[in-house]
């Protein structure tokens, strides 16, 4: 019986901040230390993994690298309680542990030929970011790519030199957006829902999938309605807290459903018949 | 394998052949009956009505080690259940070895929890049947059970008067009978008969009951139902509710360091009724007050289980009724729930 609550010991390759601030986001590309754990690992874009420090503690985190990133696992964590801000001391050269891959993943199988719409907010482009790396990186399976992204100011924007890449090579439309005006900014000015809006993305042959603040998520849901999305077109993911990631130590629950077994992927049409969801 | 007799006389003789496992009796602490594990045989007694803790904490320890660390070092050091031998509980109630057969779906489901699947697959349950109710709030009955219920068990006892009649339900089972039976004579003729009588009596003995037809499906459209704010108006939050439900299986995790650097990550019982219990890092909680923590309480046990596992997770033990400080009925509350509209 293979124990699922012994985590790997992972060793950081590269550490670096993505965003400033007491809340700042750090990302961490890591390599397990022991090379044989990548033959029994294998994870999809959307896939969750509890990372920590014995000793500290864990939480729970998206992996926000595609798997057609071999020989690397990236998470972008935001310092935030006793875990993250213990993880945020840690520089390339240093050990965490992980355990995973947990909970499900976003359908990509499903999506092939579609055009796919991202709408992300803040650190929410975290779990969106490995959907876009896989389109990309099986570019002739998917239809057009648009990525929408918005955070407070610019200063707060993930993955920033990815999305000049992204924008300057064609594989995607991007449109990001600042919540306040602010100089030099050349993009969008307000929130993302009403980016969204802007954009107006058709519904035909198409998924959305957003991830971000529980109230940009529920404007952004309700914006794409408007649009003509039908619920099962949409995808986003939720979050609770958690402590075993494998369904059995209870408190993640919406509902009838584990956010860490049988999430954190859920299609609209899923969390719909949940009234617990958007609590 | 042939039903046997263990005469009250030589049950210390019997007890004691046990001994050489980890053997765990109902045993008296304080003012209450709890389940421990007993060395002598006088510590034994089998005389109670139910234990106050339920002896899910023997495959489900209130506190476990699932690995030790030394600060520093790579090394994790995996908790060996194995080390802990076979065990015996002896003299369990027919509704806590159902409580366990039902947990059992949730620490097996999808990925095994070995912690407790080894303890289980280590642990031989002997029951002794209820042959008076040991509460007024016993209601077993409603849910499946019975006074003599016997899933989940592998011997079942029953108290004739004189002596216990040893029925062996499994293979563990008759491999401890075959253990004990130096100890076993023959059952007399008539006493199954006898104790089919005694099983009826039994089940007419029970006092309350609900009917749960219909109750999973219903509470899902009751989400926003003011029953929620009246039945959790009295409740503290005290989570004993949770903590002596033997079928409660929540669990927190927490990592203790000493000053040495030595530490190990343990699980320890948790509660949906404590606000801690959901709280994000952000201070955003999804259930802020008692209200959603009732509703989530009795949704789990009475809609989400049996939608995921097919059985409700209630044995009707009585022990949340009985032992709740501001008495706090769950009959009460899916009564209300049955007539609510």
């Amino acid at each position: 019986m293979k124990n699922p609550y012994i985590p790997y010991e992972v060793k950081i390759e590269e550490a670096w901040y993505e965003t400033p601030g007491d809340r700042c986001i750090k990302t961490f590309k890591v390599t397990f230390a022991d090379e044989k754990v990548w033959d029994d690992w294998s994870h999809l874009p959307g896939q969750c993994a509890m990372v920590g420090i014995p000793g500290v503690g864990e939480s729970m985190f998206c992996i926000s690298s595609s798997p057609t990133e071999k020989g690397y696992l990236r998470f972008s964590i935001m310092k935030m309680g006793k875990n993250t801000s213990a993880l945020h001391e840690l520089e390339a050269g240093d050990s965490f542990y992980v355990r995973g891959p947990l909970g499900n993943n976003f359908p990509l199988e499903e999506w092939k030929g579609k055009n796919v719409i991202t709408i992300g907010g803040g650190i929410g482009q975290a779990p969106l970011r490995p959907v876009i790396q896989w389109i990309r990186d099986n570019r002739d399976d998917f239809g057009e790519l648009t990525v929408i992204y918005g955070a407070r100011t610019s200063a707060d924007h993930c993955f920033k030199p990815e999305f000049e890449d992204l924008g300057s090579c064609g594989d995607a439309c991007c449109h990001l957006a600042v919540d306040v005006e602010e100089e030099g900014w050349p993009h969008f000015v307000g929130f993302v829902p009403t980016l969204l809006m802007e954009v107006s993305p058709s519904p035909e042959n198409a998924i959305a999938v957003t991830c971000g603040p529980p109230i940009m998520i529920k404007f952004v849901l309700e914006n794409l309605e408007k649009l003509g999305f039908a619920p099962e077109q949409v995808y986003t993911t939720l979050e609770n807290r958690m402590k075993c990631g494998i369904g059995k130590c209870g408190r993640c629950n919406v509902g009838h459903l584990y956010v860490c077994k049988d999430g954190p992927v859920f299609s609209y049409s899923q969390l719909k018949e949940i009234p617990e969801a958007f609590a | 394998m042939a039903v046997k007799k263990l005469s009250k006389d030589k049950v210390k003789e019997a007890l004691q052949e046990l001994t050489k496992f980890r053997l765990i009796a109902p045993a008296k602490s304080d003012e209450v009956v709890i389940f421990k594990q007993i060395e002598n045989p006088d510590e034994a007694y089998l005389e109670y009505g139910n234990s106050t803790v339920p002896p899910k904490r023997v495959v489900f320890p209130q506190t476990e080690t699932l690995f030790r660390f030394l600060r520093g070092s790579p090394e994790l050091k995996e908790k060996d259940v194995e080390e802990e031998g076979t065990t015996v509980i002896f003299g369990l109630r027919p509704c806590d070895a159902r409580a366990m057969a039902i947990v059992d779906r949730l620490f097996s489901w999808d990925y095994e929890d070995p912690y407790y699947l080894k303890r289980r697959q280590l642990t031989t349950l002997v029951g002794l049947a209820c042959v008076e109710p040991p509460s007024v709030n016993c209601f077993c009955t409603s849910l499946g059970g019975s006074p003599f219920g016997t899933e989940g068990l592998d011997i079942l006892l029953t108290d004739m008067g004189d002596h216990y009649l040893v029925q062996a339900l499994t293979e563990k089972g008759e491999k401890l009978q075959e253990t004990l039976s130096a100890h076993l004579e023959d059952a007399p003729a008539g006493d199954e008969k006898k104790a089919e009588e005694l099983a009826a009596a039994a089940e007419g003995k029970i006092a309350r009951s609900i009917n749960t037809e219909g109750i999973p499906e219903k509470l899902p459209t009751l989400w926003e139902h003011e029953l929620w704010k009246k039945v959790s108006a009295a409740c503290l939050g005290c989570g004993i509710c949770t903590f002596l439900c033997p079928t409660c299986h929540c669990f927190d995790i927490q990592d203790e360091v000493e000053e040495t650097g030595e530490g190990r990550r343990a699980r320890m019982w948790d509660s949906c009724m404590f606000s801690e219990y959901t709280l994000h890092a952000s201070g955003h909680n999804p259930r802020p007050t008692r209200r959603e923590r009732t509703r989530n309480r009795i949704s789990h046990k009475y809609s989400y289980y049996p939608k995921r596992f097919e059985v409700i997770a209630c044995v009707g033990c009585g022990r949340c009724i009985n032992l709740c400080p501001v008495n706090i009925d769950i009959l009460e509350i899916l009564e209300q729930v049955v007539d609510a509209s």
